[in-house]
């Protein structure tokens, strides 16, 4: 015990002695948590439209200025020449072009039909869909308008109408923001606990301290502490300042569910973690390569945890890959927990798999360490 | 009957095909400063390292310290003192910090700790330099306080790895110094070089040849036995006929 | 004489380069994630990660039990997409199947919908989201209202609808609707950028530390060669990462490729020097590899995944971000790729963002001799 005691101090003294490493540890994620999740917005606005009106009439312009005022779009250009539009596509000026034919408003009274020529930039097949069906719905709604004042009222409402309420439940106001800060908390942490902790003991092995102290009587197991609990509280501090700091002060982001609970999990999360990160050290002999395989695997589990594309949505196959991966139940617990309010009881599957992965990636790392060759 | 501290008989150690030690035998008595010569790739390194503790040999027995070295490893490891090529000390530690961190992990008594690291920043004259970076020392300081470093506990037996690697010739003989004054007291000192002038400073020496040892004496019975006048002759008539080398 | 001269300089530079390629081509586990990364993304990619919801569960609540509701939960239950559940829910055990991620929406027939519908003209359906994840909740709700609104167009559909609006939709560059066409310019773009700036900041600090810098500094071949041929075996590796990424996509994700391929690789290649350039800048800045690998690996890879637009549209970031994916270069390449690759265009549309790329890498070169001639001093 008094060996671990010797062990930490020479831990702790390295690292925050470091003085272009501790910005990295600190302010690297904080900063990062301040500003990417304002990234992050599946939501389409500002959608550039390119009107094309080759009919000029009242109805036409009544049309255009309903669609404008929506607030789903831009106005990029009002003109008369398809071509000129598909030029504002072909630059990025425009997303998508409305063609409105000549006549319009005479051959709708005349043939009670008429069609809208929309062409849209389909590269991003999400926006274009979205786009598409805003569009659409404006225009139906547009519709509607139109045959109330031309129709007598009486002769129309005989339909049923069907009127869907919906309520949203733990983020009233749909806020992506509540969704994306606590899942990029999580990649943060992970990010700085891995890549230092792998790093930290590669680079001993690289320089040759690793070899003074595997001939010492030191014991595996106390070596390997020594440089976990660093960073495990490295982590807590990390998480800490990003969930009550900005994560409260910034985005508004109050947990919901039990802070204990939480603190619990992330404990046992680390713990995990930086047996992956000792794990990965063990594998590697200089720090290049250290690097290079933990970037590797830390890519695959930013993408494969739902961070940014739901887990159901994955094929079979994705999905285990996704369940073999640690980060996708921490973002799962921080979701339910923080935003929520899930209690133990409806986490503990996730505990008891993390508990799992704690084990079997401590163990490996402890078995793969070999003193002696 | 002097003690023996090093005993190995047939030591081996393979890499798949390439044997980089040839079943070496040979004692290794308390007290006497021991040399383990050779030239590059020889296979010296190797066989410390089994001696150390850090690398499982292929086959062959060894007691260090009374200790077996293949089940006792941890036992050996508390009784010896090491000291690399690299010298191994932190560089972003202060030169207090090490002889600390490294005196208590080998399990030295707080006090115990006070009083040697004391005494140790004395005899090297560092008074002034405790709170310095370890990295900031000039090379021979680092030598000298990596040595004081590894026989901090008094271990029964030290072993050196080319130590005295890239200093000048002064700085080197101020090291033996410090070997001498651990000899003295006791602790046996296992040193491999490849300065051939630092053979002389030894009891004894080994030389290995391709794996193998190749003879096992005092330096004045190994120059008689060559008729050579210098270690330096005595190595070149050993090791001409190598065939393994850098 | 003069050609001599080369010729010496041209035998020493490929020396160097030939030791560059050594070390990046012997150390496998690097090699690994340089190579496999690549492919890795682009399965992923690929075929296991979407914007779509597919697979949530929906549970209904049919207190009506009646035609109507039945009616609507076979066409809900229609959609292979998600997986329905029927069954009656309290409030209280709606709050847990949400707390334990189970349900993602809950829908209740009230229990005299076809009555209200007949003889009201007017019946509520409650749809309750999960709206935690409000990507999700919007999906799904949407996807409900519309098969609702449709179960009541069917309904009112014996009375004619006069001046009917009819939008024809054509979509451009990608018919079917590929994700493939969005996310490929982004992967390579990513891959591009993150692995040459990761390798290279490496490269320099990695002699310094190792103390093996100095030997290649009085070696005859100026200072520069000694940095541009660190960079060569990385430039090399990522032109061979974006042939591997352009043949996946093309034959493996039927991803369409209009335009110029001479262009694509001239415009990537720019690209490289740009991410070489800052890895570059990066190691000559730093002092300890630690430090470059955790700018690199840390400071770089969120940004760039974010803010290059394939993942987010930059377009609905706040403006601040916006001005600040314009400092990443990875953003310009993504607009070019996606016109030339998928637009089909040629130089003439993509001319502003090549000289912005052009500039920035101009910027990082001269930024980073200046700091090596420094050190030098």
């Amino acid at each position: 015990m008094r060996t671990l005691k010797f062990l930490l101090q020479k831990e702790f003294k390295q690292i925050f002695r470091n003085k272009s490493l501790l910005p990295m540890i600190f302010a690297m994620p904080i900063i990062q948590l301040l500003i990417m999740p304002l990234a992050a917005d599946y939501e389409v606005k500002n959608i550039n439209i390119s009107i094309v009106d080759h009919d000029h009439s009242s109805y036409s312009q009544k049309m255009v200025s309903k669609i404008i005022s929506s607030g789903y779009f831009k106005l990029a250009d009002h003109g008369s020449s398809f071509s000129d539009a598909f030029k504002q596509i072909e630059s990025d000026r425009s997303d998508l072009i409305l063609e409105i034919p000549a006549q319009f408003e005479a051959n709708l009274v005349r043939e009670n039909q008429q069609k809208l020529f929309i062409a849209v930039n389909a590269i991003n097949g999400t926006k274009a869909n979205l786009g598409g069906a805003y569009l659409s719905n404006i225009i139906k709604d547009y519709n509607d308008n139109i045959r109330l004042e031309w129709n007598q009222p009486a002769r129309n409402n005989v339909s049923p109408v069907v009127e869907v309420t919906s309520s949203n439940w733990f983020n009233p106001f749909m806020n992506y923001r509540f969704f994306m800060v606590p899942g990029i908390l999580v990649i943060l942490v992970t990010m700085v606990c891995a890549y230092m902790c792998s790093l930290n003991i590669v680079k001993e092995k690289e320089i040759g301290t690793i070899e003074q102290i595997n001939v010492t009587p030191v014991k595996k197991h106390l070596f390997i502490l020594a440089k976990l609990i660093p960073f495990w509280v490295i982590g807590m501090i990390v998480f800490t300042i990003g969930l009550f700091f900005v994560g409260r002060l910034f985005y508004d982001i109050v947990p919901a569910g039990s802070i204990l609970l939480l603190y619990g999990f992330l404990s046992l999360y680390l713990v995990a973690l930086l047996g992956f990160g000792l794990l990965l050290s063990t594998f590697s002999e200089t720090q290049q390569q250290a690097m290079s395989v933990a970037f590797f695997f830390i890519m695959i589990f930013i993408l494969m945890s739902g961070l940014f594309t739901s887990v159901d949505s994955m094929p079979a196959w994705a999905k285990v890959i996704a369940k073999c991966n640690p980060v996708t139940y921490f973002i799962e617990v921080m979701r339910m927990v923080v935003l929520k309010g899930s209690g133990f009881s409806e986490i503990k599957n996730q505990f008891l798999i993390m508990a799992g992965f704690a084990f079997i990636f401590n163990t490996a790392a402890i078995l793969n360490y070999k003193k002696t060759n | 009957m002097k003690e023996i501290v090093i005993k190995t008989d047939k030591l081996t150690k393979r890499f798949g095909d390439f044997i980089a030690t040839n079943e070496i035998s040979f004692e290794v008595y308390a007290g006497e400063i021991f040399g383990f010569l050779g030239a590059n790739g020889a296979g010296k390194t190797t066989a410390m390292r089994m001696l150390c503790g850090l690398s499982t040999p292929s086959s062959g027995t060894a007691t260090i310290a009374g200790f077996n070295i293949y089940k006792q490893t941890e036992s050996i490891k508390k009784n010896i003192g090491y000291m690399s090529q690299k010298f191994s000390l932190y560089e972003d530690l202060t030169v207090l910090e090490n002889i600390k961190f490294f005196g208590g992990i080998y399990g030295l008594s707080d006090k115990q700790l006070k009083e040697k690291s004391d005494m140790l920043i004395e005899q090297l004259g560092f008074t002034n330099e405790t709170k310095k970076m370890v990295g900031s020392l000039p090379l021979g300081w680092k030598q000298k306080l990596s040595f004081s470093v590894a026989v901090i506990h008094e271990p029964k037996i030290v072993f050196l790895d080319e130590p005295t690697g890239g200093v000048d010739p002064v700085t080197r003989r101020q090291f033996w110094d410090l070997i001498y004054a651990a000899a003295d007291k006791g602790i046996t000192i296992f040193v491999t070089t490849h300065y051939m002038d630092e053979a002389e400073y030894c009891n004894r020496i080994s030389m290995m040849v391709d794996g193998q040892i190749k003879a096992l004496d005092t330096p004045a019975s190994l120059k008689k036995q060559f008729a050579a006048t210098s270690m330096d002759e005595v190595f070149f008539e050993l090791a001409r006929g190598a065939k393994r080398s850098d | 004489m003069i050609i001599q001269l080369i010729k010496i300089f041209v035998k020493q530079f490929l020396t160097f380069i030939k030791k560059e390629f050594y070390h990046v081509f012997r150390d496998k586990k690097t090699l690994l994630m340089l190579f496999g990364l690549p492919i890795v993304q682009i399965v992923l990619f690929g075929f296991a990660l979407t914007n779509e919801i597919k697979e949530s569960k929906i549970v209904v609540c049919d207190y009506a039990k009646d035609a109507a509701s039945r009616q609507i939960i076979t066409q809900l239950d229609a959609s292979r997409n998600f997986e329905i559940e029927k069954t009656i829910l309290t409030h209280q055990q709606i709050e847990n199947s949400f707390k334990e991620g189970k349900a993602k929406l809950i829908i209740v027939f009230p229990a005299n919908f076809n009555d209200d519908l007949l003889h009201l003209k007017k019946a509520q359906v409650q749809v309750i989201a999960d709206a935690s994840d409000p990507n999700t909740a919007n999906t799904l709700t949407n996807y409900v209202t519309n098969i609702i609104n449709g179960y009541q167009k069917e309904l009112s559909q014996n009375d004619p609808v006069p001046y009917q609006i009819i939008t024809e939709t054509r979509m451009l560059y990608n018919p079917e609707l590929k994700g493939a066409t969005n996310f490929v310019p982004g992967v390579m773009a990513l891959v591009l950028m993150l692995i040459s700036v990761l390798m290279t900041s490496v490269s320099i600090v990695r002699e310094k530390e190792l103390g093996t810098m100095e030997i290649l500094l009085v070696s005859p071949v100026s200072p520069f060669m000694v940095i541009i041929s660190k960079a060569v075996p990385y430039f090399a590796l990522s032109l061979v990462n974006l042939t591997v990424i352009l043949l996946l996509s093309v034959f493996l994700l039927d991803m369409p490729f209009n335009g110029s391929v001479l262009l694509l690789f001239a415009e990537s290649s720019l690209l490289i020097i740009t991410a070489l350039s800052l890895g570059l800048l990066i190691s000559n800045s730093t002092a300890s590899q630690q430090t470059a690998m955790l700018i690199s690996l840390m400071a770089m890879l969120i940004p760039t995944m974010m803010l290059t637009g394939f993942m987010f549209p930059i377009e609905n970031m706040p403006w601040p971000l916006q001005m600040i994916s314009n400092i990443v270069p990875s953003k310009w390449y993504y607009i070019i790729v996606k016109s030339i690759m998928i637009k089909g265009l040629g130089f003439s549309a993509v001319w502003k963002e090549t000289l912005i790329l052009l500039g920035m890498t101009i910027f990082l070169l001269a930024l980073s001799f200046k700091k090596f001639k420094i050190r030098l001093q």
